[in-house]
């Protein structure tokens, strides 16, 4: 009767989640209000509104992760941003041939954070409550002794206390309302 | 003896602690044969309800023999089989005498708190935070019940435990959310939760004699429980639970409206169940009451909404302007217990009703945290679990 069908990665799958949720948030931070630090750093200059741009969404994704039971879809969006971020720095160099190698750095970090988030993702899609059918003949627990048709108005000799009724007044279906 | 103590957030232990002593003459010692985990301990496991000390014991549906009585105590004896309302009340102040029983003025013996905390105190309740008094509850093998010459109910021989278990909480909580609601023959009532409380709001509904009675959940074995007892149903995760309401009432919408969720409502797609999930993380909100408005939205005017899902705290985004402009009547309240137990034991023993049909999970006080575990995340078709210490 008791539960044992829960994974053992579950747990961590999550936290790994939530860990992942307070670094699209830090992250997000600085992307949104600090944007020209970031692109003068990695040779992106000119590019501050784009960076913005994918600060608002780790922010989303953050707070997505946070305060969700289900994570999978949001790993799997970081995953999706991921992608994009790698693409924006292969494509975006502002010619700086002297922040080639920081910008290097940062796909290689940007790799590594992906291959966490795939990692997260598929760990936590691998947990995820599978949509039940089963009814488990609960269709027959009536708890009345005849079918529910048959019980309807069983109970009209109970008494509504006073405080419970409507006042006569505003009842418009019962006649009251004259 | 044994007990479940609460020790922290989804941390209940099965522990050893000191046996509960008579501290006052018009007290009883009970003996519990059978208790049960209610929707509302789930508040309290999952840490939404302030108020909980580490080592506090759980519990407030029990049912027992009565082993010890004070010397004031004229209604018991040793050997009598009673039920304990989950409500402790006095018997003789102001509110006890209007029947308000849950809102007892001198059950709450920490009342300077919940003075405080509510504006007035309400009363005293077994095992449910040091607001409403830190009575230890009756998920133990013994408990100390305080002004036991009011509230208990003896319960004849012939009826067993899970017949009148739930006079203590769970069948006066379904009934009172639908007696409160003032049920006309040509009322449709639409029921938010199908958990054990929306199972007995749906029967009621049905004895009252309500013409049509529709039950809102996502868990198909507990939508399947909520058709047997003659609702009709909505899967809120695949459904539009407005569209269909008012599909279902040419478009008026339900005369009466019951919330047996609470504060836990679970967050669909919608953007205010987001945004209600991120604001309690955050802690600017304690509760999540997408249930309560989309009541309000789809409630037709002059309508009534009642409440039994418990709130704890601070509610966000209430459109209370829709609930004023349409003439709704909003009802609410911990159950006044003792008023429907004497009525509703009739009913039991008459046959009309019997409430075992809910328990699905029978076991022993140290399976206790497991199957907390399994009612709250409704595994193996979990609806209402009974322990026997
Ligand atoms: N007023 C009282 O005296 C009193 C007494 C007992 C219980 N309660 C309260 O009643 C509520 C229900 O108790 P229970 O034992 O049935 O608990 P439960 O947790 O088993 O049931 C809640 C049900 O609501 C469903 N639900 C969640 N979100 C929903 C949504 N958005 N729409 C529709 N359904 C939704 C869940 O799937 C679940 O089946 C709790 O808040 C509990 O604290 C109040
Ligand atoms: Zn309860
Ligand atoms: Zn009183």
């Amino acid at each position: 009767m008791l539960d044992r069908t829960r994974m053992p990665s579950a747990s961590t799958a999550h936290a790994l989640a939530r860990g992942l949720g307070w670094f699209s948030l830090a992250l997000g931070a600085a992307e949104l209000f600090a944007p020209r630090a970031l692109t003068r750093r990695i040779g992106l200059r000119g590019q501050e509104g784009l960076v913005q741009a994918c600060g608002a969404r780790e922010i989303t994704t953050g707070i997505g992760l946070l305060t969700t039971s289900q994570p999978a879809p949001w790993l799997w969006g970081r995953v999706a941003g991921d992608v994009l971020d790698l693409a924006t720095l292969a494509a975006g160099s502002d010619g700086s041939s002297r922040r080639r190698g920081a910008r290097g750095l940062a796909m290689a970090a940007v790799l590594g954070v992906t291959a966490l988030d795939v990692a997260a993702a598929l760990a936590a899609s691998g947990t995820e409550r599978p949509r039940r059918r089963l009814t488990y003949g609960y269709d027959r627990r009536r708890g009345f002794r005849d079918l529910p048709d048959r019980m309807r108005g069983i109970a009209r000799d109970a008494v509504v206390p006073k405080d419970m009724r409507f006042p006569e007044k505003l009842r418009p279906w019962g006649g009251g309302g004259s | 003896m044994k007990a479940l103590c609460w020790h922290g957030k989804q941390d209940i232990r099965c522990d050893e602690v000191p046996d509960p002593k008579i501290e006052h003459p018009r007290d009883a010692i009970v003996k519990v044969t059978s208790c049960a985990i209610c929707g509302s301990d789930l508040h309290l496991y999952d840490g939404f309800m302030p108020g909980m000390e580490s080592g506090d014991i759980m519990g407030h549906e029990f049912m027992g023999e009565v082993v010890e009585v004070g010397s004031e105590n004229k209604k018991l004896k040793v050997g009598d089989r009673v039920v304990v309302p989950f409500t402790i009340c006095c018997g003789e102040c102001d509110q006890c005498r209007r029947g308000y029983f849950s809102v007892c003025e001198r059950s709450n013996r920490n009342k300077s708190v919940g003075d405080k905390v509510f504006g007035h105190t309400t009363a005293g309740l077994f095992g449910y935070t040091h607001l409403t008094g830190g009575y230890a509850g009756g998920q133990a093998e013994y408990v100390r019940v305080p002004y036991a010459d009011v509230a208990p109910v003896k319960v004849p021989s012939n009826l067993t435990d899970e017949q009148v278990l739930f006079l203590g909480d769970i069948f006066p909580t379904g009934w009172q959310a639908v007696v409160q609601c003032d049920i006309e023959p040509t009322d449709t009532v639409a029921i938010w939760g199908c958990g054990p409380v929306g199972q007995f709001c749906i029967r009621s509904a049905v004895m009252l004699g309500a013409r049509q009675v529709i039950a809102i959940d996502r868990v198909p074995e507990r939508l399947a429980m909520a058709r047997a007892g003659g609702a009709t149903t909505i899967d809120f995760e695949t459904e539009s639970v407005v569209e269909r309401l008012n599909d279902l009432t040419g478009g008026k919408g339900p005369e009466k409206c019951i919330d047996a969720v609470g504060l836990e409502a679970h967050a669909t797609a919608t953007l205010d169940s987001m945004y209600d999930r991120a604001k309690q993380a955050v802690m600017l909100e304690t509760d999540r009451p997408h249930v309560l408005r989309e009541m309000m939205y789809v409630c037709r005017p002059a309508g009534v909404l009642s409440v039994p899902g418990v709130y704890g705290g601070v509610l966000d985004k209430i459109p209370f302007g829709m609930a004023m402009n349409k003439s709704l009547t909003i009802r609410t309240g911990q159950t006044h217990v003792n008023r429907w137990t004497d009525d509703l034991l009739k009913r039991i023993e008459e046959g009309q009703i019997d409430p075992t049909f809910v328990i699905t999970h029978r076991a022993s006080l140290a399976d206790g945290p497991e199957l907390y575990k399994t009612f709250r995340d409704k595994h193996d078709g979990c609806v209402k679990v009974v322990l026997q210490p």
